[in-house]
């Protein structure tokens, strides 16, 4: 794993230079970049500046009193005994209850606004589901499964375009986060939850699972690739395709079908039609492996088979024992699709 | 058990030898025994904890640690919440109720002194057996031993599909086994409250302490049985078949929640309630001056109480209610700040014109304040549902909660064992020591939880083993962790003052600090049957009656 992860904050950077894409790897929620987690901001603002205030007003207070009434020498006398006063007991209730009903109405608002909002018609609609460890995305009205990083395109001043997301979960509960992009949001098994986004800029965003979800909740890596309308039509249309079949791997796609792999893992046109782990019909495509722990290189996918317990303990593909030429045959086919 | 007088002036038993001893102690229903031994076992499992999070923190200093793997981390943060929340937190104030309440009533004992000994040894065995399963629990391979689901144990990775194996069971039958011994010395604390108050001592002469025990007191009955519950339909769902959590047979993941929460945020007030209750001790006599506001502060307090009930989903906006439940949430949420702040504004009061002492326990109480007032304020913002969206599950909620408990619970405990040792033990702790202890913990507190609120804000989630580099986190997690270098010397200075003083610690007398409460009346430490005459009080600060013939109390209630 070290070798594997030495690079990584190399490589936040690399893959996106990979893929012409700026990497915004720092999730500062005060650096929005969609109208959810801009709502947010200004909210945050809001509330934010009114505890500043109550902060240095009663800071102040205590360090005014601390500095004043410090006992001075040993005089011995007690100071004069207050009991209270009714008048600025009611003034300390009564300011509180008016911060407090201002604050209500500013969040009901936001809380409205960002919860309420209803899809228009021709919105993109993805379902993320959930897994122990990794990140399911359907484009039903495209035909599209893929995994782990989720493609949308960029919304600009002319074309809005917000993303319908519809959460669900196969197993335990997990959460959707994306700081930049949108508050989060839990996929919870058993119900459906949705949230929607807008980003305003292109690149590629880091988020992931803020719902702890077991073994490898750490690496529930969640990676969302925002692009030019243009970019994102021509990815699409790659994963509409059917998965790459070239006539020159014909021994090593047998090899690949006939092994345990397609228990689990999908490639579409063939008999592989497993659904507990990510869809590979288009693996090639992905920036990275094992939901964002490693990036996609030859190297790291041959080692990613070979044994990925080493890479991400305790995920539920096991070392599968292949030999080294079944190992090289998987890889060899893995690598074939585009 | 013979007693002589040294001439130190001091009171000591006779050495009886150590089986004896131990027996005496074993068998006691003593409450002021009780209460020693809920205070020392809840510093230990203290100290465990802490090792346990100085490990974690060694984990996360630098980006892909290779301290612990990821099993072993998630145990530590399940079994460090666990521990700190029901085995340090909640035997603390049973200790600090089971010593102090029945001295500052005037009364001889608890009103069950036996219940009192069957709950003390119901948390401890309840204790010992969440770390039994270290050693007992089994698991899938590599997943097994202690329990590894977190101390909410989200549904359904509590479900059998999901922990497998017998270590999440240790971690159901441990809480409600200590929280039967909860449960039984809650019970007692509002028995003895209600029917054992020595003459003159009506309710609304009580020392603020015994009030706010009262409400905490009355929380624990109405909190511990959603949790119970809870427990028990998980239970059952392990194994017999139930299906109440179980998501893939149509049970509800979003109900254990509920369930959960319903307990988990009044408990969250059932441990910062003795803290405020020593804090409106401490501050009035560092003070020289009456609590501010005696009547809304219990009002306050009562207020809390009532509240506390009714936040709950707070935890869980980004569950994915509907908006109209969030708002409600939002507002009641927020309501809570009003009484909170009218109790930091009655201390400021009660300190404002006085003639300020600042001896350790009433150092701690200061810091207590300035950085209570902070975990309110980001509370606030996180009551602010949408803002909660971003924050909530991310290291900020680390640093707010670890704010309420270590910057605002834990330091008036901390001023609690200074200000009460030397009635327990008839010695005064060092005063150096204990601002070395104080500082300490100072540096170490902000230098961690101040730097672990912006990790969040730069989208740092909770509960990771491990992170990458170039996310923005890397300097904000090694300062967090060269933090706890800090509060673990701090600690080390608390033992060690507390095992010197116990030796040679300065003789206290029976009221060092020149208090007012009843507690201050008779011997440190106590004897066994605290007053021998039953004290007669005729106001809410007795022994400033008696202190101040000439201008008493009673003449102005």
């Amino acid at each position: 794993m070290n070798s594997f992860s030495r690079v990584i904050g190399l490589w936040c950077v690399m893959t996106g230079v990979a893929l012409g894409q700026t990497v915004h790897p720092v999730g500062n929620i005060f650096d929005p970049q969609a109208t959810p987690a801009e709502s947010v901001y200004h909210l945050s603002l809001l509330v934010m500046a009114v505890c500043a205030a109550i902060f240095f007003v009663v800071a102040g207070l205590l360090t005014f009193t601390i500095v004043r009434f410090r006992r001075k020498g040993n005089d011995g006398h007690e100071p004069a005994q207050v009991y209270g006063s009714n008048r600025i007991e009611v003034a300390w209730t009564v300011i509180p209850i008016l911060i407090v009903l201002v604050l209500t109405m500013a969040t009901a608002r936001v809380v409205i606004a960002l919860q309420n909002k209803s899809a228009p018609k021709d919105a993109l609609q993805v379902t993320v589901i959930g897994h122990q460890w990794w990140w399911e995305f359907r484009y039903q009205d495209l035909g599209i499964v893929t995994a782990n990083e989720l493609h949308v395109p960029v919304s600009t001043t002319a074309k809005q375009s917000p993303i319908f997301l519809k959460l669900e979960s196969a197993d335990v509960a997990h959460s959707f986060w994306v700081p930049q992009l949108s508050g989060k949001t839990d996929l919870i098994p058993n119900r459906t939850n949705t949230m929607w986004i807008d980003p305003r800029q292109e690149g590629t965003f880091l988020g992931n699972c803020a719902e702890y979800c077991g073994m490898q909740h750490a690496n529930m890596l969640l990676r969302v690739i925002v692009q030019s309308r243009e970019d994102f039509e021509k990815w699409a249309g790659g994963q509409k395709t059917e998965a790459a079949y070239d006539s020159d791997i014909q021994v090593a796609r047998a090899k690949f079908l006939s092994l345990s792999c397609v228990n689990c893992h999908s490639v579409s046109g063939t008999s592989a039609s497993g659904t507990f782990g990510p869809d590979l019909s288009h693996l090639m495509s992905r920036g990275t492996l094992g939901s964002g722990v490693i990036p996609n290189t030859p190297e790291n996918l041959r080692a990613w088979v070979k044994d990925p317990q080493v890479i991400k303990p305790g995920n539920l593909m096991p070392n599968m024992q292949l030999n080294a030429r079944e190992l090289d045959e998987v890889v060899s086919y893995l690598s074939s699709l585009k | 058990m013979a007693t002589t007088t040294y001439a130190d002036g001091l009171e000591k038993t006779e050495a009886l030898p150590v089986p004896s001893k131990l027996h005496e102690w074993i068998v006691t229903v003593d409450h002021k025994r009780l209460g020693i031994m809920y205070i020392a076992t809840s510093l230990f499992f203290f100290a465990v904890a802490g090792v346990l999070a100085a490990l974690m923190r060694a984990q996360l200093a630098f980006p892909n640690g290779k301290v612990l793997p990821p099993e072993v981390f998630n145990r530590l943060f399940t079994v460090h919440g666990t521990t700190m929340v029901f085995l340090v937190g909640m035997p603390f104030f049973a200790g600090l109720a089971n010593y102090l309440v029945p001295l500052m009533i005037g009364a001889r004992d608890m009103a069950f002194p036996r219940l009192n000994a069957f709950g003390y040894w119901m948390f401890l065995f309840g204790g010992i057996l969440l770390y039994f399963s270290y050693v007992a629990g089994e698991g899938l391979a590599g997943h097994g031993t202690a329990p590894d689901v977190g101390w909410f144990a989200y549904a359904p990775l509590t479900e059998r599909a999901f922990s497998r194996g017998t270590s999440t069971d240790y971690w159901i039958l441990s809480i409600v086994i200590s929280g039967i011994g909860s449960t039984a010395s809650a019970i007692n604390v509002i028995a003895t409250i209600m029917s054992m108050r020595c003459k003159g001592m009506t309710l609304a002469r009580m020392p603020l302490f015994v009030w706010l025990m009262l409400v905490v007191s009355a929380m624990v009955v109405m909190a511990l049985p959603p949790l119970t519950a809870a427990q028990m339909m998980l239970l059952l769902d392990r194994y017999l078949g139930a299906h109440f959590f179980d998501t893939q047979a149509g049970g509800s993941a979003v109900l254990w929640q509920h369930f959960f929460w319903l307990f988990g945020h009044p408990e969250v007030y059932i441990l910062m309630l003795p803290g405020f209750a020593c804090a409106s001790e401490i501050i009035p006599v560092f003070s020289r001056k009456p609590i501010f506001g005696r009547a809304a502060m219990i009002g306050a307090t009562v207020a809390i109480g009532l509240l506390a009930v009714g936040v709950w989903a707070h935890h869980m906006f980004a569950v994915g209610l509907s908006s109209s439940s969030n708002i409600f949430f939002v507002a009641s949420t927020m309501l809570v700040g009003v009484p909170t702040g009218i109790k930091i504004f009655n201390w400021l009061g009660t300190m404002y014109g006085g003639k300020l002492r600042f001896d350790t326990p009433m150092l701690f109480c200061v810091a207590f304040l300035f950085q209570f007032l902070i975990a309110g304020l980001t509370g606030v913002m996180m009551a602010a549902a949408p803002f909660d969206w971003q924050l909530t599950d991310s290291y900020f909620v680390v640093a707010h909660f670890h704010y309420v408990l270590l910057g605002g619970l834990l330091f008036t405990l901390f001023g609690a064992i200074y200000y009460w040792f030397p009635k327990a033990t008839g010695r005064m702790l060092n005063e150096t020591l204990g601002k070395w202890h104080f500082w300490l913990l100072v540096v170490g507190f902000h230098m961690t939880f101040d730097t672990l609120h912006f990790a969040g804000i730069l989208g740092m989630p909770r509960r990771i083993y491990t992170y990458a580099a170039g996310r923005g986190w890397e300097g904000l997690n090694l300062l967090a962790s060269i933090g706890v270098i800090f509060q673990a010397v701090a600690v080390a200075c608390l033992i060690w003052n507390i095992i010197r003083s116990l030796r040679q610690g300065a003789p206290a007398g029976n009221d060092p600090w020149d208090a007012w409460t009843l507690e201050w009346a008779t011997t440190s430490p106590p004897p066994e049957y605290n007053f021998a005459v039953e004290p007669r009080v005729r106001s809410s600060r007795p022994l400033w009656d008696l202190k101040h013939p000439e201008d008493p109390d009673w003449k102005y209630e």
